[in-house]
């Protein structure tokens, strides 16, 4: 009877072994093991048998039932894998399909960029960010700069003015009613300049970015509208030497860091002495030439781009701030003010200023 | 500003090329432009030669066969002038050498004479137009000498931008100081050094008269009179240095004039005497309207601000702008007034702007020159007058002047220079460079006091002057260190509210919105096209009284026209939809700012901002909405998807808003919504009106716009503080609101938020269904709500009876029930 049950487990065995799927595994199970199964009537048989012959029969039929058992787990689990596979591989996709769009993806003005870019340069220098009004008075615009009226330079910023009969009704200003060249666009950050250190004393560190306006027609580098970044830093010991260490820092954030500036004597009202300030070409490490030899159209073969303009704080302005704890004896600071389109425009190869205010979306998905 | 190099190397030669004058100067002094050329490439092979004999050429009748003395020897050149003749000094090009145009100048025969070179007419040299005959030289130079020495031959030309302040760097001699100051090489003496010997009969006073109706705008008026005055061509040097700077070569008088002007910056101006009706001058204001006609040949009308050189009969010059046509000097002058004057800048300035009339003489007169400077020029004309035109000066010199301004003592004190610029310079250094620019210096224990040279009387008035003096003159390329401010003011770092704003920015990108910046200047219609009624501040645009075109007039009072534009011009350029946002300022006659930041409006200064400019965002989207790909097609922007949007934005700033039924004239009834901020409006949010966007050409558009300041007022970003929601987990239950249609989600949300009591932390929408299930007139919506306590698990029942309690309000306040 052992005999029988060895053939039988060895015979269940090879078909288990042999079976190709979970269908034919299922069919082994009942051949072998289920009720009608040869080796369950063996087991029920059991009673019948010679009492000698019940221990060995028993123990040899309950071994076989538990071996076959445990082979058809192993080979179900084997043959489920593969038949997963095989239904995983029918349903492949074309991977070479574009992917669903994620979140949408825009674009980040350059403008808006840029600016914060310089923002953050200069507050990493401890600069905080002030703001002003793009409606601003003459005498912030000009007349606390040190433009007296009839001043040569107020007339060569191209003002535009406002119209005082659309301002407010009511409005005064100084305690008259504003006349026409009271109040205008203004035609740069620097107004900021007087408006800070009124609301602060000094020592004062601040940029101010913002909106400007002059009556240039538009061209490749001339917008009526355009933004500026101004900086103003007065203490007791700010020197023209800080100014240039500070700029250099700038134009290694913004142009990388091998850039140097250069100072150029220059004019502006509002400060004495006055600066040009120019960086060493980023297009051509400011040789002025090419790797080919030719002339680096960037930088006209000059080796330098002029940036912007600065200089030492005149004592005249300080003048209109005295009362403010601004003692031109006693405190000194410098001012720059520089143009955010012309940073970016050098900075990112942009032919035209234009491109900014046209914001064609084609252009605009080029900056991210 | 050009500058000839030979002309200005005439005054200060240091050694260096036109381009190394040009690079020194603009590290020191003035601006480089460019440096340009005139004439041949080289001076190579132009020589002054000596006609030793002119004869007849034997095979043609106009030639002649020339022996021309070189230095070198005689060389044969055959020449087509009449005017050629024995004894002439002239200008001789050899072969070899490139003429003007480029091209070289070849050996060649002439009805079988071979021409050993050319002798040159004016035009050759592009002085003159004179090319039927040669150009006869003074006779001085001998043969050989290079052309070069007596004439701009091939010259460089130093282009240079002096800026406003240095009115002396629009002279020739003025510039040479500069080099001077900078590189130390020697200065020539001033030319106005000397005068004319007066040889004419009578006095001045017997020939003209001149009155000053306004000596505040004309603090000098100088004039002298020269009789027996030959008008006639200048001499080539002279047409070449003009030409060199870039004037044309008129005749002999204007000539004088300009190069005077040209050297000293010092405008002067020539009448002939014989047409200055009366012979009295009068300057006074112009009568309103008063018209005069210019030398350029226009008819020009004045305003009463307009300074007038006047005669007996009316207006013969505009004041140190233009002279009149009446006055001109002409082939058949021979009596000439030389008016060398001061006028007042200012008034220039704005008279030249008015009239639309920039000349030398306004460039320079704008720019306030010290009426001591009129003296000099007088002297230095004079002296050519005599010589160049056979003038006689008659003794005298009118001069009606104010006070004239004395000269200027400024003090610069030891270590000054150091502290302002951070850079040390030798004492003596500061000495030699302010004397060098001409300054008297007295040194004064560690100070020193510097006087002005006339020429910077307007210039240098403080400390701070000397010291950009010294300072950029020592150079500060090669001098000035780089070092950062030793302490720091405050700290720097952003504000919150500027922190806030890039995120909103940023938050709005991430939508899909691209961000755009748009000129804030409109055309005042643009409010009309948004259909805003002229009683909406909106309408009542702040204008710009000079504007360049109306299109640029007006200061957008709403960020939406902006967006409206670059909408339409990018649909129009292919794009298949557009999502846009746009983040600054509006501008507005009136309105109280929105609390103390600059977003609100409130500007650090004491005076008030004359109008009041909130920042908003504002986000349009026209065309399908991203996120479409090719498994479908994704939605037409609307109220919900731009309401979304907005939702987006103030949840990422840590702030709730709500939307309220309420219409604007630029959206569609209906599906239109004001926006709230802790109940005070903020903005609006819906759908563009269909003829706002037939206006802009656009199928459709939703759209949105808010004030920042609320919402950053608004945001609790920043100061969330942790709260236990993991130890005692919140239980979700979806319920089914049934109630009559026209009730708004928001009275559904209240009421159930109110019932629903502290336990109820949350509540979503997420279905909205109308049908057959829940009959006519009715919807459902159904809700998700969260409850959760702080202390302990919520059991069924105490969920079950917050529930309950729902729906008994809703069936007694709304009507309603709860389904399923």
């Amino acid at each position: 009877m052992t005999e029988r049950i060895d053939s039988l487990r060895d015979e269940a065995r090879a078909a288990i072994a042999a079976a190709p799927d979970t269908g034919e595994l299922e069919r082994l199970r009942v051949h072998y093991l289920g009720r009608k199964s040869e080796l369950t009537s063996i087991l029920r048989g059991i009673a019948d048998l010679d009492p000698a012959e019940r221990g060995p029969v028993g123990s040899a039929a309950n071994r076989a039932r538990q071996e076959l058992e445990a082979e058809l787990e192993a080979r179900e689990a084997e043959l489920e894998a593969s038949e997963l596979e095989r239904s995983l591989a029918a349903g492949a996709i074309d991977v070479t399909m574009p992917g669903a769009p994620p979140a949408p993806s825009a674009a980040q003005s350059l403008l808006v960029r840029t600016q914060r870019e310089i923002e953050d340069v200069f507050v990493g220098l401890g600069y905080r960010v002030m703001e002003g009004p793009e409606v601003e008075l003459d005498y912030y615009n000009f007349t606390a700069l040190n433009h007296p009226p009839g001043h040569p330079a107020r007339m060569a910023q191209d003002t535009f003015y406002v119209d005082p009969e659309t301002l407010a009704p009511g409005l005064e200003i100084d305690g008259l009613a504003p006349g026409p060249e009271d109040v205008v666009l203004r035609t740069h950050t620097s107004p900021m300049q007087v408006r800070s250190m009124e609301s602060q004393g000094p020592p004062i560190m601040i940029v101010c970015p913002g909106r400007c306006y002059r009556s240039d027609p538009f061209d490749a580098t001339h917008s009526p509208v355009f933004h500026q970044v101004e900086g103003l830093a007065v203490g007791e010991h700010i020197t023209l030497a800080d100014l240039k260490g500070t700029l250099d820092e700038f134009a290694r954030a913004i142009f990388g860091p091998e850039r140097e500036t250069r100072f150029r004597p220059g004019f502006f009202p509002f400060t004495e002495p006055s600066v040009e300030v120019d960086v060493s070409c980023f297009g051509c490490g400011g040789t002025g030439k090419l790797a080919d030899g030719s002339r680096d159209p960037l930088c006209k073969g000059v080796g330098w781009i002029e940036i912007l303009g600065s200089g030492m704080v005149d004592p005249n302005v300080f003048g209109f701030v005295r009362e403010n704890g601004y003692d031109p004896e006693r405190v000194q600071g410098f001012a720059f003010g520089m143009g955010i389109e012309r940073i970016a425009m050098l900075k990112h190869a942009i032919p035209d200023l234009r491109k900014f205010f046209e914001n064609d979306v084609r252009v605009l998905r080029q900056f991210r | 500003m050009k500058v000839p190099y030979s002309w200005l190397t005439s005054y200060c030669d240091p050694g260096l090329s036109a381009e190394e004058v040009g690079e020194t100067l603009s590290m020191h002094s003035i601006e480089l432009e460019r440096i340009s050329h005139v004439g041949a490439p080289s001076s190579e092979g132009f020589v002054v030669g000596r006609v030793l004999s002119a004869e007849p050429h034997p095979n043609a009748d106009r030639l002649r066969v020339c022996e021309v003395e070189t230095g070198e020897g005689a060389r044969t050149i055959v020449c087509g002038a009449s005017n050629v003749a024995a004894g002439q000094t002239v200008a001789v090009v050899t072969p070899g050498a490139r003429m003007p145009g480029g091209e070289k100048l070849k050996r060649a025969k002439l009805r079988g004479v071979e021409s050993d070179g050319m002798i040159l007419s004016e035009q050759e040299l592009g002085i003159g137009d004179d090319h039927e005959g040669i150009m006869v030289l003074d006779p001085g130079p001998e043969p050989g000498t290079p052309l070069a020495e007596v004439l701009a031959v091939a010259e460089p030309v130093i282009e240079l931008e002096p800026t406003s302040n240095r009115v002396d760097c629009f002279g020739v001699y003025g510039v040479a100081r500069e080099l001077h100051a900078v590189t130390a090489a020697e200065l020539a003496p001033p030319p106005w050094d000397g005068d004319a010997e007066a040889t004419g009969e009578g006095t001045v006073d017997d020939y003209a008269s001149v009155t000053v109706e306004v000596p505040k705008l004309c603090p000098r008026f100088s004039a002298r009179v020269f009789t027996e005055v030959e008008i006639g061509p200048s001499p080539p040097w002279l047409k070449s240095r003009l030409t060199a700077a870039g004037m044309r070569p008129i005749n002999n008088v204007v000539d004088i004039t300009n190069y005077v002007m040209l050297m000293t910056a010092q405008p002067l101006h020539a009448f002939d005497l014989d047409e200055v009706r009366g012979g009295g001058i009068i300057v006074r204001t112009a009568r309103e309207g008063e018209t005069m006609t210019t030398l350029d040949g226009t008819e020009r009308s004045f305003d009463a601000d307009t300074v007038l050189v006047c005669d007996r009969d009316g207006p013969t010059g505009i004041a140190g702008i233009m002279g009149g046509l009446v006055s001109e000097v002409s082939e058949s002058t021979t009596r000439v007034l030389l008016e060398v004057a001061t006028w007042n800048g200012v008034n220039i300035l704005r008279t030249s702007r008015k009239l639309g009339l920039r000349t030398d003489a306004s460039n320079r007169n704008e720019k306030q020159l010290h009426p001591e400077l009129a003296l000099r020029a007088q002297r230095i004309a004079s002296r050519l007058l005599v010589e160049l035109c056979g003038a006689r000066m008659v003794p005298g010199t009118i001069d009606a002047a104010a006070e004239i301004p004395g000269p200027r003592r400024v003090r610069l004190r030891g270590g000054r220079a150091e502290r302002l610029l951070g850079l040390a310079i030798p004492f003596a250094d500061q000495v030699a460079y302010l004397r060098r620019l001409d300054f008297e210096v007295e040194p004064d224990g560690d100070d020193l006091e510097a006087t002005g040279p006339f020429h910077r009387h307007y210039d240098v008035t403080r400390e701070a002057d000397l010291i950009e003096e010294v300072g950029r003159i020592h150079g500060y390329a090669e001098h000035l260190p780089a070092t950062l401010p030793a302490a720091t003011a405050r700290g720097g770092r952003l504000s919150r509210e500027q922190h806030l704003r890039r995120r909103a920015e940023d938050l709005a990108r991430d939508l899909g919105f691209d961000g755009i910046v748009t000129l804030s200047l409109t055309d005042p219609g643009q409010p009309g096209r948004l259909r805003i009624g002229d009683d909406d501040p909106r309408a009542a645009t702040i204008r710009i009284s000079n504007p360049l075109s109306i299109d640029h007039s007006a200061l957008r009072t709403t960020l939406l026209g902006g967006l409206l534009d670059v909408a339409r011009y990018n649909l129009a350029h292919g794009a298949r939809r557009v999502a846009l946002y746009e983040s600054g300022r509006a501008c507005l006659r009136e309105g109280e700012p929105l609390g103390e930041g600059t977003l609100g409006g409130s500007f650090a200064g004491l005076r008030p901002a004359p109008a009041f400019e909130p920042w908003r965002l504002a986000c349009l989207a026209s065309g399908p909405l991203p996120g479409a790909g090719w498994r479908g097609e994704a939605a037409e922007p609307d109220f919900y998807s731009l309401k979304g949007a907005l939702e987006g934005v103030a949840a990422g700033l840590g702030c709730a808003v709500e939307v309220v039924p309420g219409g604007q004239p630029f959206l569609s009834p209906g599906r239109a919504g004001r926006v709230l901020v802790d109940g005070a409006e903020a903005g609006w949010v819906g759908e563009i009106h269909p003829l706002v966007c037939r206006a802009w050409d656009l199928d459709s558009a939703a759209a949105f716009e808010i004030d920042l300041a609320p919402v950053v007022e608004a945001s609790r970003s920043g100061s969330e503080q942790y709260e236990d929601v993991i130890s005692f987990p919140a239980v979700e239950q979806d319920i089914a609101v049934v109630v009559a249609d026209e009730v708004e989600a928001a009275q559904i949300r209240a009421l159930v938020a109110e019932a629903g009591g502290e336990l109820l932390r949350s509540i979503a929408v997420f279905d909205l269904y109308r049908g057959e299930q829940v009959g006519e007139g009715r919807k459902s919506l159904a809700l998700r709500l969260e409850f959760r306590a702080a202390d302990r698990t919520l059991t069924d029942e105490e969920v079950a009876a917050v529930r309950e309690r729902i729906e008994r309000e809703l069936a007694e306040r709304l009507g309603g029930s709860l389904r399923g």
